[in-house]
């Protein structure tokens, strides 16, 4: 190929440079497989690209921030540029960041850069997660993919809470020792891991050099390898794509990944790199400047964690208090462990839960079209309520801000979060669930009836009518095809015992689907259509013998 | 002779009872400064009413304040006694518009100033007369020139439980709260923290000296008038407001631009 003699110089070059990399790596075979790889084109798919470009701008900007970072809590006197710090004693890892902000060249927009993008990281991962919880994307076969995702986020939220401890800052300090006690709050081990962990009595001088290891090394390459897997299964699997004319179980619709996909997601990158540029560039995030230096002794008002440890924070603060009791020698902190105990099983069963509707439905078959959100009612619901959980813990971190901005009273704010923690996930749930199986109905009427059109037609009779307009192929393809579930009832096992196993199952798949609208059927919707016409016919009719 | 003195001198430094001695005596030399120097501080602070100052805050007490502090200023149900409150209080709370109190509620509201200068100074006047109270601070300790470092330590080890290490404000309980000190005037911090209004404590001279009160207010000016160096603060109330622009706002751009990629190209 490469001694074709009419070809340019730099083809040949290029030509020869593949050629040689291929007869030693193999590569052609991969790169024409992989480039072949089809996606699908949708706005929501691009979520889970958000999430992994602001990981890799937080690579980026850790990098530089590793640069000039140094952990260590021994103190020092500060001696840098900040006026109102100048003389104040402090650790070495607050002394270099705030020479980070104020003397490295660019060292306080890397700064910013790192932050924003790292709530930017945890935003987009959490929305890519609903966007998978609501469309059905967690079906088989990507339940595993699912829990991959969720270990993701939760190591998201790890390397965001080390990595905000590591300035050493009274914010930071503060809500260190928000962990220490809910570290110390644990029965019986408590105590030993929290000495453990902070290398003696809080605060010690180990914590913030042990969590910089953390952050820098162990967390980050756990979320690279975990990221690989997800990245793996997603072509293992192929993207999914939502339900249209032509796409099915069994094929993907979409753009191949070289060369459209390839320049789409680079140009996208730079686009994700570009905006959170501006935002770090125009708008102040973590000024530690002002919070000065740790010490255990002052404790600041509105201390808040970064917001993804916000709902923890808020499961806390919402926490009845009174509840704690003795046994023998030992305080059982129940205003600790209840909170705790909660946010466990929340994670608990967003992680499990592709498992639970297996089970409940007993479907086998792998699904590649989502489901539109509407046309899985319950499971909507559940995510809606689940959503309302979240946030309102999530709100419960803000409860003094919440007071004092709107100028209500603090306890007040804490009661009504207390009770919209139990009853509006509820409200919520009944509510999305009567949504969407309203927004079905209309959707079952549309699919067979045609869309109004406005048209009121008065029949030779006296009969007034409206006409509709029949749906075409395409618009109709998205109204029917969605699975139809039904509930099913317990039966007996191989021994003719009805098992409690199968009781319980068969509850909760009447739970799930006894409110279930059906799709319109084909004949249905032909039995609707030769209706119609039939009516056309008349009109047409009329219309005729009129003139 | 010399050696002999010497050693003689030695031994009466090594016995326990010197050692007591000059415990003692440093105990006296630091006790006795200390109040003079403290003493030496209020004296200083005194300003001088005059006569007419006290009469005029007197009527202007009467037809202004006494429904409900009491025509002798000695408290009713519906408010305090003021007697023995000091100058500093009534500077402060009428100079903020705190008082005259628009309404009873969890706590009294910041609003525009009802009397002039010379109103103010007058019934400051009246109230310092009924009994020793805190005066209006000296202008010494309001130049905001003192060492803004040991004024942030302060701040955050006295202050900022309640008014945020940054000076932000925070809650308290029952609709209670610590206000901003961003438009505060370093006579109003001063005052705040000799007379402790409302919900908060008093931190009198012996617990912060009117130098180290200095020092808070110059830390407080400084924060306050130094160009925030990373961009727009977004009200300096930290992750809360964080989180929320970097979803609604940083996650918001992002999504309407996938919006815009993901559009079919007609």
């Amino acid at each position: 190929m490469s001694s074709t003699s009419n070809q340019p110089k730099k083809n040949n070059f290029l030509a020869g440079t593949a050629n040689y990399v291929d007869e030693r790596l193999g590569v052609a075979g991969v790169l024409k497989e992989f480039g072949r790889k089809i996606f699908p084109d949708h706005w929501s798919f691009m979520l889970g690209e958000v999430a992994l470009y602001s990981f890799l701008v937080l690579l980026l900007s850790g990098t530089f921030l590793t640069f000039f970072f140094d952990p260590s809590m021994t103190e020092v006197v500060y001696d840098g540029v900040y006026a109102p710090l100048k003389g104040a004693h402090m650790s070495i890892a607050y002394a270099s960041s705030l020479d980070i902000t104020f003397e490295v060249r660019g060292g306080l927009l890397m700064r910013q850069v790192h932050h924003w993008s790292a709530l930017l990281f945890v935003a987009a991962a959490g929305l890519h997660m609903l966007r998978v919880f609501f469309t059905g994307a967690f079906r088989k076969p990507r339940e595993m993919n699912w829990v991959v995702g969720f270990v993701l986020f939760v190591l998201g939220m790890g390397a965001g809470f080390t990595g905000y401890s590591l300035p050493d800052d009274l914010l930071s300090g503060n809500g260190l020792r928000i962990i220490d006690g809910m570290i110390k709050g644990i029965p019986f081990i408590g105590t030993w891991i929290s000495s453990f962990l902070f290398g003696g009595e809080f605060p010690g001088t180990s914590i913030v050099p042990r969590l910089y290891s953390l952050h820098i090394m162990l967390i980050p390459a756990l979320i690279l390898v975990f990221l690989a897997i997800h990245l793996v299964m997603l072509v293992v699997h192929k993207h999914t794509h939502y339900s249209g004319a032509g796409k099915k179980d069994t094929n993907i619709v979409g753009y191949p990944l070289m060369p459209v996909y390839v320049a789409k997601a680079g140009g996208f990158f730079f686009i994700v790199f570009g905006v959170i540029m501006l935002i770090s560039s125009f708008f102040t995030i973590n000024p530690i400047w002002n919070y000065g230096g740790y010490d255990p002794s002052p404790v600041s008002a509105g201390t808040q964690p970064d917001w993804y440890i916000g709902w923890l924070d808020g499961a806390l603060r919402l926490a009845p208090t009174g509840m704690e009791f003795m046994i023998g020698d030992f305080t059982v902190s129940m205003n600790i462990l209840l909170p705790l105990a909660v946010s466990l099983i929340f994670l608990a069963l967003v992680a499990v839960y592709p498992f639970i509707e297996n089970w409940i439905t007993g479907d086998k078959r792998e699904h590649h079209v989502l489901d539109r959100p509407r046309n899985a009612p319950v499971r909507t619901a559940i995510g809606a309520a689940g959503v309302m959980f979240y946030a309102i813990l999530w709100a419960g971190a803000s409860t003094d801000l919440i007071a004092t901005q709107f100028k209500m009273s603090l306890n007040q704010v804490l009661t009504a979060m207390q009770i919209s923690l139990i009853v509006l996930p509820i409200v919520s749930f009944m509510v999305t669930k009567r949504i969407c199986l309203s927004l079905q109905r209309k959707d079952r009427e549309v699919a067979i009836h045609g869309r109004e059109t406005g048209r009121i037609v008065r029949l030779p009779h006296g009969e007034y009518i409206e006409v509709h307009e029949p749906l075409n192929e395409y618009e109709l393809y998205k109204l029917v095809d969605y699975k139809d579930y039904q509930p099913t009832l317990a039966r007996p096992n191989a021994a003719g015992k009805i098992t409690v196993r199968a009781r319980i199952r068969a509850s909760l798949s009447k739970f799930y689907f006894k409110d279930r609208v059906s799709p319109a059927t084909q004949s249905e919707i032909e039995e609707a259509r030769h209706h119609a016409e039939e009516i056309e016919q008349e009109v047409q009719k009329a219309i005729e013998s009129a003139k | 002779m010399m050696q002999k003195l010497k050693r003689k001198l030695n031994g009466l430094r090594r016995s326990p009872r010197s050692v007591i001695a000059v415990l003692f005596a440093g105990l006296i030399v630091v006790g006795s400064g200390y109040t003079a120097v403290n003493a030496s501080v209020s004296s200083e602070r005194t300003v001088e009413y005059t006569k007419e100052d006290i009469e005029y805050g007197k009527k202007l007490f009467l037809s202004n304040c006494a429904s409900c502090h009491g025509k002798n200023a000695e408290g009713t149900a519906n408010g305090p006694s003021l007697i023995g409150v000091g100058a500093a209080s009534v500077d402060f709370q009428v100079s903020t518009g705190r008082m005259p109190g628009a309404a009873s509620g969890p706590q009294l509201q910041v609003k525009p100033v009802q009397f002039t200068e010379e109103e103010i100074h007058a019934m400051a006047a009246f109230v310092a007369s009924l009994g020793a109270g805190p005066s209006v601070p000296d202008a010494a300790y309001l130049q905001a020139n003192g060492d803004p470092t040991k004024g942030g330590e302060l701040f955050r080890i006295n202050c900022a439980m309640c008014h945020n290490a940054a000076g932000a404000g925070g809650a308290l309980t029952e609709g209670k709260y610590a206000p901003s000190l961003d438009n505060s005037s370093p006579k109003i911090i001063y005052e705040a923290m000799v007379t402790g209004p409302q919900n908060m404590p008093v931190f009198n001279d012996a617990n912060i000296s009117p130098e180290e009160k200095n020092d808070i207010i110059t830390y407080l000016v400084y924060l306050r008038e130094s160009a925030s160096v990373g961009g727009e603060e977004l009200g300096g109330l930290g992750p809360v407001v964080e989180g929320l622009v970097s979803w609604f706002g940083l996650l918001g751009i992002i999504i309407a631009i996938t919006i815009w990629l993901g559009a079919k190209s007609n």
